[in-house]
């Protein structure tokens, strides 16, 4: 079942990456797709608050993989735009069950790399401060995910 | 006193690099293999290809600095390596070579932060004295340090999201320059007007930063541009760009420099080449009567010299490591 929510500013993405408190669970897997700018890293600063992280969450761009372990599970926060499709030995895979939460900027680089079961969300820009948020969910888990949470 | 020497390996991210610097100010060799040129065709560092060149090219920038410096490893005495923050398959490289000489000619092993690194690279130039401000902007880092002595460094903020660099980086795909973006906005800054009105981000009371917001301003303004039939001036956008970012980073020093009564005023990492920044800073420092220092260009980007320096520091500070120690991708400065 396909979701689609539209957020008017960037609040209200953050409030719905919060809604995920209480569904979490341990080698989830959250893949973000969408243009500069667009929101992802928005949407990962909610998560993370939401997992009791008190670091601030900066970009991954420039070293691809932040970990953040001092939450309720482990966070592990990627950005995949700069390996252009090429994964091998930087060990993203090693990170889908370590156990945390995984969330990957520009998965769809690098989608035959993904876990078959995951949370899609994709991210299009309406005007300055909306966006719709696309949730495409992979496998029972994730459909009751989204069905709690949305 | 007797002399120290120290040598020093920086892999952290896209430079592969070996020195070897006597009582933490003098440098004697430096060795850099940088691979920007293989990186300039993928748009940015690709950290697979990064760790696949600093293997290639570790020992060959070792051996090559001893050979500079006419010096034996058995002549120098400890040493310091980054162990973090930056790429991790990167990092590793450095540290596992820096490991294994340590092990092999029973050397202290002394890991170094990347940033504490960029700050001593000043006291290569000149001596550093406290209390000291830095600046440290870079593709990954946006960070203000306040030390009221050596190695006792305090953030005083730093960035909520992009890097500056990275911002730069950001800016220049929006129109079209190739990798790396940052010092042809600079250069285009120079030639253009700021004509385009962009907000000051994070204008606030805090000596943090925020900078997408600003890329999302740019990317906005660009787009309505198209969407409108125009044809955006990149000289002018580059310069309103510039502008915005140089008064905001301006104020947050100046700012610092009042509340936190500053002697002396750094600025390292590879923006502190940015032209329109430094311009900006030597403004704020010779109207708040302060001395500063800008190391010159080959101190502010990745460099194992920065590393050799700080690692005396650090030596003379006891603070040495057993190689059981792990790269870390990121990591306080503290």
């Amino acid at each position: 079942m396909i979701e689609k929510i539209t957020t008017y500013s960037e609040k209200e993405t953050i409030e719905i990456a919060q809604n995920f408190e209480s569904e979490k669970f341990p080698n989830m897997v959250i893949c973000l797709d969408g243009d500069l700018g667009s929101g992802k890293t928005v949407f990962t600063k909610g998560f993370a608050q939401a997992l009791g992280i008190e670091e601030n969450i900066t970009s991954p761009t420039f070293t691809i993989i932040k970990e953040y372990p001092n939450g309720e599970l482990p966070l592990y926060h990627m950005d995949v735009y700069r390996l252009d499709g090429n994964i091998e030995g930087v060990g993203i895979e090693e990170y889908f069950n370590k156990g945390g939460v995984v969330i990957i900027e520009w998965a769809d680089t690098i989608e035959q790399y993904l876990p078959a079961e995951r949370l899609d969300i994709k991210f299009k820009v309406i005007d300055e401060n909306s966006r719709v948020l696309k949730f495409i969910p992979h496998g029972q888990k994730y459909e009751e995910i989204c069905g709690a949470v949305l | 006193m007797k002399d120290v020497y120290i040598l020093g390996i920086e892999s952290s991210c896209d430079e592969t690099s070996c020195s070897i610097v006597k009582n933490g100010n003098e440098e004697l060799a430096t060795v850099i293999l940088s691979q920007i040129d293989i990186h300039k065709n993928f748009g940015g560092v690709v950290p697979e290809i990064a760790s696949r060149q600093h293997v290639k090219n570790i020992t060959m920038v070792i051996e090559e600095c001893l050979t500079k410096a006419n010096m034996k490893m058995e002549e120098v005495d400890a040493i310091a390596v980054t162990y973090g923050p930056g790429l991790i398959g990167s990092l590793l490289i450095g540290l596992e070579a820096a490991k294994t000489l340590a092990y092999i000619y029973q050397k202290p092993l002394v890991p170094v932060h990347h940033i504490a690194g960029h700050i001593y690279a000043n006291n290569l130039v000149k001596e550093m004295k406290f209390p000291l401000l830095s600046l440290v902007i870079s593709g990954g880092h946006t960070e203000l340090i306040y030390m009221e002595d050596h190695l006792k460094f305090e953030k005083l903020g730093g960035t909520l999201d992009d890097a500056v660099g990275e911002c730069y980086d950001k800016v220049a795909r929006v129109v079209g320059i190739p990798y790396p973006g940052g010092p042809s906005i600079d250069k285009m800054a120079h030639e253009g007007k700021s004509t385009y009105d962009l907000p000051l981000p994070l204008n606030d009371n805090s000596y943090n930063f925020s900078f997408s917001g600003l890329k999302s301003a740019v990317i906005n303004l660009n787009h309505n541009e198209e969407q409108k039939g125009h044809v955006i001036n990149k000289e002018d956008l580059a310069a309103s760009f510039q502008d915005v970012v140089v008064e905001i980073i301006g104020k947050k020093v100046e700012k610092a420099i009042k509340e936190k009564n500053i002697k002396y005023f750094i600025t390292a990492g590879g923006v502190a080449a940015n032209k329109g920044i430094r311009e900006k800073l030597a403004n704020i420092c010779e109207k708040e009567n302060i001395e500063y220092s800008f190391p010159e260009i080959k101190y502010c980007t990745d460099n194992a010299a920065m590393i050799a320096a700080a690692g005396y520091f650090y030596y003379m500070d006891n603070r040495i490591s057993t190689i059981e120690i792990n790269a870390k991708s990121s990591d306080v400065l503290k």
